[in-house]
């Protein structure tokens, strides 16, 4: 059961991608994202496009994972492309009584629509590609200079370090308590919404009975272990920016220079 | 020669609504010492104050009155808290709740780096404690792929990478099956023989203190006996006033003597009591 829920599903490899640093790639995501919303011509979004396809074939991943990037937000897309067509005024291309689909609104919403994917596609790229203590690291790495304006780097690493590792126990938790309120007739699949969410209730309880427990005991040997914060703690992984990780980011780098340039030019 | 632990008369309270004076004694005066290499045992009833006991020898719990000397230093003096906590490492009964991280070498690494040790070598740290608990080959595993024997080691080793003099385990085999416990006494015995580590083990389970230096038996906060196991068991019956259980080879050679077979009194291991019970036959 656990593996159907490691998060964002995480495909361990040992491709090029996989290898390159976890800080690079978040930064790289971010910039990507930033600059996906000043594309304005179908040249610079065939450009972006490009960028996580090439990220996909590198890591040799299935393509059809990038579409189970995109299963959950299909309604999300499907409802952007319609409201965008129905609500943006201009030349009306086709009514539907009092609404009008529009050619500014299908153009905008196709728009919308394929920002979108390329967001999602993308992200996925990383998260199936950077394991969870990656980001973590990564994530801690990129925050701390940020230390002095209180940013608690150290505290939110370890935050998601704990978060990840108690999942899978208190699925597994739940599931048990689950079982075992089932097996004494309790029923959590009927009856309306108000019903069914009162039935979690005896579901619910115990487990944070459980996990405030759990909590307590964590923290105790926590501090058995010498752990008092970020303060003078070393990591015994270490990272190291490699001739990959230039590579990645100047062609990245190259790509979104020039979807800034064409929109510059363009408009 | 001063000792590893020193406890002097301590003695602690907790908070309780309930009680007289608004707390709980939960330790009424105890005084245990334990040797470099030494292997102790702890048994007690239920709420006789072991675990409170455990919590006393790392500073996890500091004592109202009396004092915890670890390598001649007061648990009370903060200067030396990192230091008595590397010295005295501590296993807890539950694996899920003292493992920190998703994955098996990460959490091994955890102590070394609180200690603000260099990266090469935590790695080194983490691969011996690991080779020395027998999961060598699990290092990149996530820690809910493993049994509760396994993750048990893995916290054992995540206490060894601290390199430290004495380790304590509070009840750590009592969520486990019989496989997993053997696998947890073995790597233990194995450390305390190999680097010399004493090992203070408190225990529901009787059948694993016969090979102890010491037993020590709390009752109410008190320790109540403090010998070799096999003087403590010959006390048979007091040991079951405490609402201990006997080992089983132990009971049934007060039953055997009960029906007025003529056994020795200190019979704690089932090949002691076979052979008693032959010379028994051959001497009518
Ligand atoms: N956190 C706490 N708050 C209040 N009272 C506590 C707390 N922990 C333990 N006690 C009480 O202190 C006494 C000793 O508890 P302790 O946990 O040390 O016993 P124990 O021998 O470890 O028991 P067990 O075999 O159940 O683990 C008990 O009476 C217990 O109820
Ligand atoms: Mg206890």
């Amino acid at each position: 059961m656990p593996d159907a829920l490691t998060i964002g599903h995480y495909v361990p490899g040992d491709s090029v991608v996989h290898r390159l640093d976890s800080r690079v790639k978040l930064l790289l995501t971010m910039a990507y994202v930033i600059v996906l919303f000043f594309a304005v011509r179908p040249g610079a979004y065939a450009v972006l496009a490009l960028l996580p396809l090439a990220g996909y074939l590198l890591a040799r991943l299935p393509l059809r994972m990038v579409w189970q990037g995109l299963r959950p937000v299909v309604a999300v897309l499907l409802l952007t492309l319609i409201l965008n067509a129905l609500m943006t005024p201009g030349h009306p291309l086709y009514r539907i009584g009092r609404l009008a689909v529009t050619a500014e609104g299908l153009q905008v919403g196709v728009e919308m629509a394929v920002r979108l994917i390329l967001l999602m596609v993308t992200s996925t790229l990383l998260t199936l590609t950077t394991s969870p203590i990656e980001l973590t690291d990564g994530i801690e790495s990129l925050l701390r200079p940020f230390r002095r304006l209180g940013v608690p780097a150290h505290e939110l690493a370890m935050m998601m370090t704990i978060a990840l590792r108690f999942i899978p126990t208190l699925l597994e938790e739940a599931q048990n308590i689950l079982k075992a309120q089932q097996a004494r007739g309790a029923d959590f699949e009927t009856g309306n919404l108000l019903r069914r969410a009162r039935a979690m209730i005896p579901l619910l309880v115990p487990l944070f009975v459980g996990a405030f427990r759990r909590a307590d005991e964590l923290a105790t040997a926590m501090e058995a272990r010498c752990y008092h914060g970020g303060e003078g703690r070393t990591r015994y992984r270490e990272y190291r920016i490699a001739r990959s990780d230039w590579v990645a980011a100047a062609v990245t780098a190259a790509a979104l220079l020039f979807v800034l340039v064409d929109r510059a030019l363009g408009v | 020669m001063g000792h590893l632990i020193e406890v002097r008369g301590v003695r602690f309270f907790y908070p309780s609504a309930g009680a007289a004076e608004g707390r709980r004694t939960a330790l009424d005066g105890v005084d245990l010492t334990v040797d470099e290499g030494e292997w102790v045992a702890v048994v007690g009833a239920n709420g006789s104050g072991k675990s409170t006991l455990a919590k006393h020898l790392n500073a996890l719990l500091l004592p109202a009155e009396g004092e915890v000397r670890v390598d001649g230093k007061s648990t009370r003096d903060p200067v030396h808290l990192w230091t008595i906590r590397r010295t005295v490492g501590m296993v807890f009964q539950n694996p899920d709740n003292q493992i920190v991280a998703s994955l098996v070498e990460e959490d091994v690494a955890f102590g070394p780096e609180n200690l603000g040790l260099p990266p090469e070598e935590i790695r080194r740290r983490i691969a011996s404690s690991l080779a020395a608990v027998g999961m060598g080959d699990f290092a990149r595993r996530a820690p809910y792929q493993l049994s509760g024997g396994q993750k048990q080691r893995v916290a054992i080793a995540g206490v060894l990478a601290m390199q430290p003099r004495c380790i304590v385990l509070d009840e750590a085999t009592a969520m486990l099956d019989p496989a997993g416990r053997q696998e947890v006494l073995q790597a233990v015995e194995r450390l305390r023989r190999e680097r010399g580590i004493a090992v203070v083990m408190i225990t529901h389970f009787m059948d694993e203190v016969a090979h102890a230096d010491r037993l020590v038996v709390l009752s109410g906060g008190r320790v109540v006996a403090d010998d070799s196991p096999r003087a403590v068991l010959a006390r048979a019956e007091e040991v079951a006033q405490l609402g201990l259980e006997v080992p089983q080879v132990s009971e049934l050679a007060l039953e055997l003597r009960r029906e007025g077979l003529p056994l020795p009194a200190d019979l704690i291991a089932p090949q002691e009591l076979v052979e008693a019970l032959c010379r028994l036959r051959s001497s009518t």
